[in-house]
């Protein structure tokens, strides 16, 4: 941490205050807590279910498929695809969106309807969207206990590995069926690079700051990872034909020494509260010697 | 004398390019007998990353150089290209239906998706071709190619929607495969795309006199003997297996089909018993230089193969179209 001088410490205490103020200033914050939320985005279908507001959620995102409580619940579209008439018409006090959907605020905006939007850059963003959406919400005290809850977890995790070697991984998260072209593997930045950081991985592509890398074999044989993981989102991905693609590359260590691990879950693609749960995967996965 | 210039040319790609790459390899290691290929890191560089690359890339560059020749003389249009058929749109529907659905097995140790890419850049041509034999003899090339278009947007439409209905995944997956790789990783799917290009370029050999009189009209190819609603059916099955033998490997990799045989036929005239071969040379040494560009340009990442090619086939296909205004 950087020592912060006295005054300037002042001067940032003013600001929070400032920008408190003007938070609480937003209209929908004067009407009180949401009650009728809806979220299109999984990570934060996810959140608020965890936090324990999911009795205020009236509906949901098209790809939302967790927890199994939130399936009754009416499907609205999504990221690119948002319904747009449906979700007015459902007269939400509070919608959740990402960042991107600047079509969407717009449309939210002249329609008089608050919304929440956020953008996740990487790991440390997970417990702070909690905590800011369960304050917006109205559910602060489930949203830090989660949020706190997350940050051990992780925290427990780095301390389990800290002593461990750190292997070069390469973090694989999609390339076309039963070839090896077109692999889409985690770069430098973003959500994946944190969870393999935190797991005790040295990411192989940890110099290109990118979210993601599409790679070449021939870069494959050139980064020479000593694990490969794959992500699939479920295990209907998947079958061994596929998994043997590897096996061309035999002079990469990770195949060599059979260390192809697939780890088949959506939680690897979600970044919310099960973030933990599959950095911890992730770290078993990676330090088998670590007792889990 | 011009057919041996190509072709050394094309040699000399096909022997320099797996040399050149984002990593540095030492031949002497590449070649050491003494290290067993399981463990040699060079070796599987060269033989597996780069040279499948390399060969994949001058089949491809034939196979679609060949089948824009054969388009444009029988079509007798300048813009007849497997893109302006709609081969490219059934191609492209072919690969979006399995990558959407995940379907990822293989067959024979090729994935399903060159099988289906093409299955769906021949069942395009055959929409196509079942026009052009209903119109019977001397089938108007005018007509032929806005039935391509019409073919070409229908097809698209259909992938549009299948797309729209599939994930964020699929649709990824469908727009990295329309950029064109070259990035094979193995032999067998240069050794499967080798039957239908190999069928395709029988057909070749028996057109180049019968292309020179069509280039003239059909009435005056006739007159001399041809028999030109039996050419044109050999003429499109040949083009249209050597360009699913094309998009199925290296993808739709745009304008190599229509910019070849223009540069060819300034370079070589228009005899077909020198521009079908030449094209086919030059195509394969063009694409392999465009993908020597695209793997080392912004190393060590690389740039899709389809880019590079579009940004020298973009201006060049402008110049074409206005020249002599």
């Amino acid at each position: 941490m950087v020592a912060i001088p006295g005054p300037l410490r002042l001067r940032a205490k003013g600001l929070g205050l400032i920008v408190a103020i003007a938070l609480s200033l937003q209209p929908s914050a004067l009407l009180g807590e949401a009650r009728r939320v809806i979220s299109i985005i999984p990570a934060t279908t996810e959140m608020l279910f965890a936090m324990g507001a999911g009795d205020r959620v009236i509906a949901i995102g098209n790809y939302d498929t967790y927890p199994p409580e939130a399936q009754k619940l009416p499907k609205v579209g999504a990221l690119i695809d948002p319904n747009v008439e449906q979700i007015l018409q459902m007269r939400p006090d509070l919608v959740v969106i990402y960042g991107t959907q600047t079509e969407l605020k717009r449309r939210l905006d002249r329609a008089n309807i608050a919304y929440y939007s956020y953008v996740h850059k990487g790991l440390s963003d997970i417990a702070q969207t909690i905590r800011s959406l369960g304050m917006r919400v109205g559910a602060d005290a489930g949203a830090n206990a989660l949020a706190s809850r997350i940050e051990q977890q992780l925290a427990d995790i780095r301390r389990r590995v800290a002593s461990q070697p750190r292997p070069k991984t390469l973090l694989v998260f999609g390339r076309e069926p039963g070839s090896l072209r077109n692999i889409d593997a985690s770069g430098g930045d973003g959500f994946l690079h944190d969870m393999l950081d935190a797991a005790g991985g040295a990411d192989v592509l940890g110099d290109i700051h990118r979210q993601s890398v599409t790679m070449s074999t021939e870069m494959v044989l050139a980064r020479a990872p000593d694990v490969i993981i794959e992500l699939r989102y479920s295990k209907d991905d998947v079958n061994n034909a596929d998994m043997s693609a590897w096996n061309r590359l035999s002079a990469v260590p990770a195949v060599k020494n059979r260390r192809v691990i697939l780890l088949t879950g959506e939680e690897f693609v979600v970044p919310g509260p099960r973030v933990a749960a599959a950095t911890r995967r992730l770290a078993a996965a990676l330090h088998p010697e670590v007792r889990w | 004398m011009t057919l041996a210039a190509f072709g050394t040319v094309t040699l000399l790609a096909c022997l320099l390019a797996p040399l050149v790459g984002s990593t540095s390899i030492s031949l002497a290691r590449v070649f050491d007998r003494s290290i067993p290929f399981a463990d040699n890191t060079d070796a599987q560089v060269f033989f597996v990353a780069r040279l499948p690359r390399v060969l994949a890339a001058a089949l491809v560059g034939a196979g679609f150089s060949l089948s824009g020749v054969v388009f444009q003389a029988l079509l007798r249009n300048p813009l007849a290209a497997p893109d302006t058929l709609g081969v490219s749109a059934g191609a492209s529907l072919g690969a979006m239906l399995v990558l959407t659905a995940h379907a990822d097995f293989t067959l024979f140790g090729v994935s399903v998706v060159p099988l289906a890419t093409f299955a769906g850049a021949l069942g395009a041509l055959a929409i196509v071709f079942v026009l052009a034999l209903a119109k019977g003899r001397g089938t108007s090339s005018t007509v032929l190619l806005l039935a391509g278009i019409a073919i070409s947007a229908l097809l698209s439409a259909a992938g549009r929607f299948i797309q729209y209905l599939s994930d964020v995944t699929g649709t990824f997956r469908t727009v990295q495969w329309l950029m064109g790789s070259l990035d094979v990783g193995s032999y067998a799917p240069i050794l499967a795309s080798l039957v239908p290009f190999g069928l395709a370029c029988i057909g070749f050999a028996t057109l180049p006199r019968i292309l020179d009189l069509i280039s003239l009209g059909e009435d005056a190819a006739e007159a001399r003997g041809v028999d030109v609603v039996r050419a044109e059916r050999v003429a499109l099955v040949s083009a249209s297996l050597s360009t699913g033998a094309a998009v199925s490997l290296g993808g739709p990799v745009l304008f190599v089909g229509i910019i070849v045989p223009h540069i060819v036929r300034r370079l070589v005239g228009a005899d077909h018993r020198l521009v079908l071969p030449a094209s086919a040379l030059f195509g394969a040494a063009l694409l392999i230089v465009c993908d020597l560009i695209a793997r080392t340009i912004i190393a060590p990442v690389e740039m899709p193969v389809g880019i590079i090619t579009a940004i020298i086939g973009g201006p060049f296909f402008l110049w074409l179209l206005f020249r002599g205004r």
